[in-house]
C-alpha cells in the first residue's frame, strides 16, 4: 500500500513538544493542503517525515510502503519515494547544481542494484535539460554551485527541479509559495501540476491559501497546536482565506 | 611467590649524542667556481652558528621538532644503490595535458633526464644541479643563493651548505615553453638526508610552466629528513607557473624554504599541494620587486592521522601597482594539526598595492586540529589589502540536505569536501594535476569513512 500513514505522532525539539499526537493519511495519487497559522508545527511535520536529527519522535507511527518510516535514515527515507522541497535549502558552495543531482540519481540507481554503473552522462544531461525548460530555468544554472547566492525564486524552482528528476512517491511541499513572486509562483505550481499523477501524492504546506489557485488540493487540513484539528475539501482554503483562523481556534479552545 | 623484576639501567647518553646534526665542512661540495662556492661557505658558516629552531622562536611556535633525531641523519653516499623501478608508474605520468616538454628524475643519487631538442636549441637549460655545476656554473651561480639566502634559518643554511643534488632551469630572453617541464624528487630512505637546491631563472618575456614533485613511499619504522631550498627569478614580463606536489612518506620530516621574486610586469602563478610527510614546515615567499608584478598563490592541503604541516606564507609588495592574491585551503581528519601563518607586507611607497590572503580550512574530525593566523603590515598609504581565515566543521543541515535527496552520509560527506576544495581545483589549469588532487581527497576520505 503506498498510502502514507501518521498515527498519533508527538515530536519533541530541544525538548519542547511541538507535534501532539497528529494523524494524517495521504492516499496514493492524491494533494492535500495543510493549512495553518505560524507557529502550530507544519514544518515540524516536514523536516519530521524526511528525519532531521534534531527532531526527535518521543511516539508514534509514520508508515509508507509498509515501512515505518521513523527507522529509516534520511537517505533511505528519499530512496523509499519521500521527497522534501524545503522551505530554507542549504546553500552547498562548491558543489553544482548538476553534480549534485546526478549524485543523488545515482545513489538512487545504486540503492536499486548495487552494481549499477550510473547514469549515462548524455541521457542525464537530456533530461536535465528538459525538466529545467519545464521550469524556466536558463541552462547555465546547472552549472552553479548549489543554492549559493540563489534568489528564493530561484531556490524554489531548484527544488521542483530535484523533484522531476528524483521522481518521488510522496511530496511534501514546504511553504514552497513563500517568497515567491505571482510569475514565480505560476512556473513553479505549473511545475508541480505537470508532475501531478496517480503516481504522486503530495502535501502542500502553507499559510496562504494563494498557490492552492494553482495547485488544486482534494482535501484541506488545519493544523493547530500540533494537531489537525479540522479537515475538508478545496473550499475549506477559500473559507480560511476569508475568515481567517479564529473561527476555528474558537471552536476548538471552545468546547 | 615474589616474581623480581629485572632491572633496567638506562643512561642519557645517546639523547645527548643526538641533540644535533653530524654533517661535516668535508660534505660541502665546492665546484671551482667562485661565486657558488663563496656562497656554499658563507651557508656553511652561517648552518654552524645557526641554532637548531624551537618552539621559543616565533615561527616555530607552534611546530615542535624536538622528536627529530638530528645526529642519525646521514648524507646519501655514492655507493649506495638505487631503483628506477621502485617508483610508482603513476607519478611519472604527466601531470599536466599533454606530453613533458622535459623531465627529471632524481631517486638517491642516480638522474634520468631529458629535455626536448627544439627547447635545447633555443638555450633553455633544465638539468640537475650537479650537471648545472659542471656545464653551467656562471649562469647558476647568477641565480644561486640570490632569493633564498642562508640566514634566513638552520635549514635553508643546511641546504645551502649542503645540497647533494637539486634542479636548475634556465629560460633566456623571450623564448616561450609550451609544454610543461616535469621533475620529480624521488625517495627518502631511513636516517637518510635528502637534500635538493632548486633553482629557476627566467629571462624577460620567457614563460614556463614547471611541476615540482617530492614523493617517497613511507616506511614503517625510522625518519628521514628532506630539506630544500627553492630560489625562482621571474623576469620582466616573463611568465611563470609553478605547481609543487608533496606527497612524501608518512615517516619523513621535511623543511622547505622558497621564494619567488617576480620582476616588472612579471607574471606568477603558484600551486601547492601538500598530502604527505609526517611533519613539514614551509617558509613560502612571494616578493613582488618591481611596478605590475602579480603574484597568485593556491595552496591545497589534506592532513590525516599524525601529521603535522605547517605553512608560513609571505606575499612582500615592495613596489608600485603590484597584485597578490593568496588561497590557501585545508581538511584535516584524525588528530592531523595544520598552521598557516599569512603575512601581506607592503613596503613604504608600494601605492597601488592589491593584496589578497584567505586560509578556509575543514575539520573531519574532533580530534584535528588548524591554526589559521591572517597577517598584515601595511607600510604605504594608496593600497587594498583584504584577508580572511576560517576553520569549520562539515555543516550539519548541509549533511541532511544532501541525504534526504537519498545520498548516503559517507558519500554526503565526500561531496562537501569536493566542493570545498573546488575554488583551489577552478584555479589549477591542469586535469592531470586536478586528477592527483582528487585522488588524494578520494583515498583520505575513504580511509575517514571507512
Amino acid at each position: 500500500m503506498s498510502e502514507l500513514v501518521i498515527k498519533n505522532l508527538h515530536v519533541n525539539i530541544s525538548g519542547k513538544e511541538i507535534l501532539k499526537g497528529l494523524n494524517f493519511t495521504l492516499p496514493k495519487g492524491e494533494v492535500h493542503a495543510i493549512m495553518g497559522p505560524n507557529g502550530t508545527g507544519k514544518s515540524t511535520l516536514a523536516y519530521t517525515l524526511m528525519g532531521h536529527p534534531a527532531y526527535e519522535v518521543t511516539e508514534g507511527e509514520v508508515f509508507f510502503k509498509g515501512v515505518n518510516v521513523l527507522d529509516l535514515e534520511p537517505n533511505e527515507r528519499s530512496i523509499l519515494g519521500i521527497f522534501l522541497a524545503f522551505q530554507y535549502p542549504v546553500a552547498i558552495p562548491g558543489v553544482t547544481v548538476a553534480n549534485f543531482i546526478r549524485s543523488a540519481v545515482n545513489s538512487r540507481r545504486r540503492a536499486l542494484k548495487a552494481d549499477d554503473k550510473g547514469v549515462p552522462l548524455l541521457e542525464f544531461r537530456k533530461e536535465v535539460k528538459q525538466k529545467m525548460e519545464m521550469l524556466k530555468m536558463d541552462p547555465s544554472f546547472a552549472g552553479r554551485y548549489l543554492n549559493d547566492g540563489f534568489s528564493g525564486g530561484e531556490k524554489k524552482r531548484a527544488e521542483i527541479l530535484q523533484m522531476a528528476m528524483l521522481k518521488p512517491e510522496i511530496a511534501i511541499l514546504d511553504e514552497t509559495d513563500s517568497g515567491l513572486d505571482i510569475d514565480a509562483l505560476k512556473i513553479v505550481a505549473d511545475g508541480v501540476s505537470t508532475l501531478r499523477g496517480p503516481d504522486l501524492g503530495v502535501v502542500i504546506i502553507t499559510h496562504y491559501q494563494r498557490i492552492l489557485n494553482y495547485i488544486k488540493p482534494d482535501y484541506v487540513h488545519v493544523m493547530m497546536d500540533g494537531k489537525i484539528v479540522e479537515s475538508g475539501e478545496s473550499d475549506l482554503a477559500l473559507h480560511l482565506e476569508e475568515h481567517g483562523y479564529d473561527w476555528i481556534r474558537e471552536k476548538v479552545n471552545g468546547n | 611467590m615474589v616474581i623480581k623484576k629485572p632491572v633496567v639501567i638506562t643512561t642519557s647518553k645517546k639523547r645527548s649524542a643526538i641533540s644535533d646534526f653530524v654533517f661535516t665542512k668535508e660534505q660541502v661540495r665546492l665546484t671551482g667556481n667562485q661565486e657558488i662556492d663563496s656562497f656554499r661557505e658563507k651557508a656553511w658558516k652561517t648552518y654552524q652558528e645557526t641554532d637548531i629552531p624551537n618552539t621559543r622562536d616565533e615561527a616555530w611556535r607552534r611546530t615542535d621538532i624536538r622528536a627529530l633525531r638530528l645526529g642519525q641523519f646521514q648524507l646519501l653516499s655514492k655507493n649506495q644503490k638505487f631503483s628506477i623501478s621502485d617508483i610508482p608508474e603513476n607519478l611519472l605520468e604527466p601531470v599536466a595535458d599533454g606530453d613533458h616538454g622535459g623531465q627529471i628524475i632524481l631517486y638517491g643519487n642516480e638522474v634520468i633526464h631529458r629535455l626536448d631538442e627544439a627547447l635545447r636549441e633555443n638555450g633553455v637549460i633544465f638539468c640537475d644541479l650537479l650537471t648545472a655545476e659542471q656545464d653551467y656554473p656562471e649562469l647558476l651561480a647568477k641565480a644561486i643563493g640570490k632569493i633564498v639566502k642562508p640566514e634566513e634559518g638552520k635549514f635553508s643554511a643546511l641546504t645551502g651548505a649542503f645540497a647533494q643534488n637539486g634542479v636548475f632551469l634556465y629560460v633566456p630572453k623571450n623564448v616561450e615553453i609550451e609544454t610543461p617541464l616535469h621533475s620529480l624528487l624521488w625517495g627518502a630512505g631511513i636516517d637518510a638526508a635528502q637534500i635538493s637546491h632548486i633553482v629557476v631563472y627566467l629571462e624577460s618575456g620567457a614563460s614556463a610552466t614547471f611541476v615540482l614533485e617530492f614523493a617517497s613511499e613511507t616506511e614503517d619504522k625510522g625518519q628521514s629528513l628532506v630539506t630544500n631550498n627553492i630560489e625562482i627569478y621571474v623576469g620582466p614580463q616573463a611568465n611563470f607557473r609553478f605547481v609543487e606536489l608533496q606527497s612524501l612518506g608518512r615517516h619523513v620530516w621535511n623543511f622547505t624554504h622558497e621564494r619567488v621574486q617576480v620582476d616588472r610586469d612579471g607574471q606568477l602563478d603558484w600551486i601547492f599541494g601538500a598530502i604527505g610527510g609526517h611533519l613539514t614546515k614551509n617558509f613560502a615567499e612571494l616578493d613582488l620587486i618591481a611596478n605590475g608584478a602579480v603574484g597568485k598563490m593556491s595552496g591545497f592541503y589534506f592532513t590525516d592521522k599524525n601529521q603535522h604541516l605547517d605553512y608560513d606564507s609571505q606575499q612582500n609588495h615592495l613596489a608600485t601597482n603590484t597584485t597578490s592574491d593568496l588561497l590557501f585551503k585545508g581538511a584535516l581528519v584524525d588528530e592531523s594539526r595544520s598552521v598557516w601563518q599569512g603575512m601581506i607586507y607592503v613596503a613604504p611607497g608600494a601605492d597601488k598595492t592589491d593584496g589578497y590572503q584567505a586560509n578556509r580550512n575543514l575539520l573531519l574530525s574532533k580530534q584535528a586540529r588548524a591554526d589559521s593566523i591572517p597577517g598584515l603590515e601595511i607600510l604605504a598609504n594608496d593600497v587594498r589589502c583584504t584577508h580572511g581565515a576560517t576553520v569549520g566543521k562539515v555543516d550539519a543541515d548541509q549533511v541532511f540536505y544532501l541525504m534526504s535527496r537519498g545520498i548516503a552520509r559517507p558519500d554526503a560527506e565526500k561531496l562537501i569536501v569536493e566542493g570545498f576544495f573546488d575554488p583551489i581545483m577552478q584555479r589549477i589549469p591542469f586535469e592531470g594535476v586536478k586528477h592527483r588532487f582528487q585522488k588524494a581527497i578520494a583515498d583520505k576520505m575513504g580511509s575517514y569513512l571507512g
